[in-house]
């Protein structure tokens, strides 16, 4: 599996309408602009679309920050 | 748009609504939407939606699950908002009591009128404090069944319990002409419960759906809404060889097209052109676009089993120049906008050609194996409805007529003896109660031939008619060929010795027949009655109604500010020596009576 950073990054740039977005694993909500709750819904959709991956009920609420959520997909797609 | 992926849909969402915001003249309708749920996801793809149909939505999303509050207890909000339209976003979630597992037959009427009252409630607030049109979604099936098969026969069963409230939610929207319902039912049983409830987005959102699911529902409103305000297609135009039969008729010869019961592939032609008799009848005009030599073609349905016949088609045209020529003459001659078609041929090359071509007129991805065609259609919901007029079920004729006047008119050495031989008869007079829901309809989804396009909900139109600074008018025609019923509605507002025209509309069907010419006549002579010396005409462009930025001209109007294709403000200034513009319609005894008894300026007889 390619990075997963440079996967994510089109798919935010995408939800947030911002293409000149540079995701990083420290980018969270607090600064990146336009993500807020109703986009974090629709962010978890795409990826679990993309990458073919759910989320848990327990695992939604901890996904904030970008690294921590490539950490847990990690370890979901078994890299 | 319409068969657009749900995935492409979340990811794309912003950019194609700013892309969609940039198209001109987009028509504003206020919604408020009432959820028992998150409706966030839905009022997203609702307003892409609407954006692609010319509808752009000014959202006013109540407090999550305050759907009951904010439309019976304290209205405040949405009286501020003042909404065209409330869409009360519910689901099985938010029905408050089920019957208990040992209900009675009595126990069970008794939870679902509860229940029914709850909503009727809603609607009854929203009638009588707003106004407004309302879209209410039905109930779909709960995700289990306590009972098991059992659940649809107890009076404990929740299978039983929504199906009877979905049956009064049908009789209750049959009675309120201002209710519509959004059929959740259907549109959960179409994807499946399965792929429709997602717990873990109700639990940790809220939200009741899959974006699947949200989608859905939004595809199903934005088509209730884009038909109230005359956003539905109006003719379906078909391709002929493999499309309504199966074979070439010009290489295989009419008697070996494959229709009728003989064969799978024959079958599957005959359910197709079943299908399209069924549109037909309930108002969708239907055309023939193909390339073949026309009377060849038009043995196609001569044959036995053929279930189709040449006269269900208002305009055939089987030749060989492009198709794109062809749907701009059958648009023409139908008097319909190009954004009035869908376009069905099995040929991927013919569709492209036409969707690159005529973007405005829809192109449905129906593939090539007929089998398919019917579900395509019915998934883009392009001839949704919100109900079904003696009007609707007699437009086919409507059009039979109006190609029969076209015939005729060709037989006139002038279009003036063409008209005089109409034998044209109007009622005008000033709106009277049993109109106004007639009315309020037009108002809505008349976009071609309305010079001001504004709205006005149906409590507005009400207010109108009991106001005495308001003179309105409408019209109603009948000549040889058969009655056109209540086709135009002009509303002026008075003020001191000028009348304003806020409002003149004329259904598509009767252009160029003079109406407009008797109903100035009509305004005119209340207007003299009253002392009104000036009348000021109005035109404000739209999307849609370019073809009437000269009307004030053509009535004699001068132009006395703006820009004639964009905004424009005319007066006509009346003298005793006003010249009757009318010479080829009679008006009614009767309505010549109401035109006088509309003089005490109420424009509200008896």
């Amino acid at each position: 599996m390619p990075n997963i950073l440079s996967q994510l990054e089109p798919i935010f740039r995408d939800i947030l309408d911002n293409s000149r977005l540079n995701l990083t694993r420290e980018s969270d909500a607090s600064n990146v602009a336009g993500w807020d709750s109703l986009a974090h819904i629709n962010l978890i959709s795409a990826i679990e679309q993309h990458f073919g991956i759910s989320f848990t009920l327990g695992e939604l609420q901890g996904l904030k920050n970008v690294g921590e959520m490539i950490e847990l997909m990690e370890l979901k797609l078994a890299i | 748009m319409s068969s657009i992926a749900v995935e492409t849909l979340i990811r794309k969402r912003k950019s194609l609504r700013r892309e969609l915001l940039e198209k001109p003249n987009l028509l504003e309708v206020r919604v408020a939407i009432l959820g028992g749920f998150t409706t966030n996801e839905v009022a997203d793809f609702l307003e892409v939606l609407l954006l692609d149909r010319g509808i752009k939505p000014i959202f006013y999303q109540a407090e999550y699950n305050r759907y009951f509050e904010e439309a019976v207890v304290d209205l405040s909000q949405l009286i501020k908002f003042r909404p065209d339209i409330v869409y009360v976003c519910t689901c099985s979630a938010n029905i408050q009591k089920f019957p208990p597992l040992d209900a009675s037959e009595s126990d069970f009427n008794e939870y679902a009128s509860t229940e029914g009252e709850r909503f009727a409630a809603i609607w009854n607030a929203l009638d009588d404090r707003i106004g407004c049109l309302v879209v209410q979604n039905n109930f779909e099936l709960p995700s289990y069944r306590l009972l098991g098969n059992f659940d649809c026969v107890s009076p404990g069963g929740k299978v039983r319990f929504i199906n009877h409230i979905n049956g009064e939610f049908a009789r209750e929207a049959s009675l309120r002409p201002r209710l519509f319902i959004n059929d959740l039912n259907f549109i959960v049983a179409m994807i499946g419960l399965k792929r429709f409830h997602d717990a873990k987005r109700w639990f940790a959102y809220k939200l009741i759906s899959t974006p699947e699911g949200s989608l859905a529902i939004a595809k199903s409103a934005a088509a209730i809404i884009g038909s109230i305000y005359g956003r539905s297609r109006k003719c379906l135009v078909l391709d002929l060889d493999n499309t309504l039969w199966g074979g070439v008729i010009g290489d295989d010869g009419p008697n070996k097209i494959k229709i009728g019961k003989e064969t799978a592939e024959a079958e599957a032609y005959t359910a197709f052109q079943e299908y399209c008799v069924r549109l037909r009848e309930r108002g969708v005009i239907l055309a023939v676009c193909s390339k073949n030599s026309e009377q060849i073609a038009k043995q196609g349905f001569d044959h036995p089993d053929s279930v189709l016949r040449l006269q269900d088609f208002s305009c055939f045209k089987a030749n060989w120049e492009p198709k794109p020529e062809n749907l701009k003459s059958i648009a023409a001659e139908l008097n319909i906008g190009l954004d009035s078609l869908v376009f069905v041929d099995d040929n991927p090359v013919e569709r492209e050609f036409v969707s690159a071509q005529l973007p405005e007129v829809m192109v449905p991805n129906v593939g090539s194996d007929v089998v398919n065609f019917v579900s395509v259609l019915e998934e883009g919901r392009y001839f949704e409805t919100v109900g079904l007029s003696r009007e609707d079920l007699d437009r086919a004729r409507q059009y039979e007529r109006n190609a029969r006047r076209l015939q005729e008119q060709s037989q006139f050495a002038s279009y003036e003896d063409y008209l005089d031989s109409l034998e044209m008869v109007a009622e005008i007079a000033p709106l009277r109660p049993v109109y106004l829901e007639r009315v309020a309809q037009l108002i809505n989804k008349t976009n071609q031939f309305n010079l001001t396009s504004k709205r006005y909900t149906f409590a507005d139109i009400e207010q109108i008619v009991s106001d005495d600074s308001y003179v309105t008018l409408y019209a109603k025609l009948i000549d040889k060929f058969g009655e056109s019923g209540l086709i135009s509605v002009i509303i002026g507002r008075r003020e001191r010795r000028s009348l304003h025209l806020d409002l003149w509309l004329m259904s598509c069907r009767v252009v160029k027949r003079g109406v407009e010419l008797a109903m100035l006549d009509s305004l005119v002579a209340i207007c003299q009655q009253h002392d009104i010396t000036e009348i000021y005409g109005y035109y404000i462009r739209s999307e849609k109604n370019n073809v009437v930025s000269d009307h004030y001209a053509k009535l004699g109007f001068e132009c006395i500010s703006g820009d004639e294709h964009n905004r424009s403000v005319w007066r006509l200034v009346l003298t005793a020596d006003y010249v009757r513009r009318n010479r080829h319609i009679k008006e009614s005894v009767g309505a010549k009576h109401l035109v006088s008894i509309g003089t005490n300026l109420s424009g509200y007889p008896g």
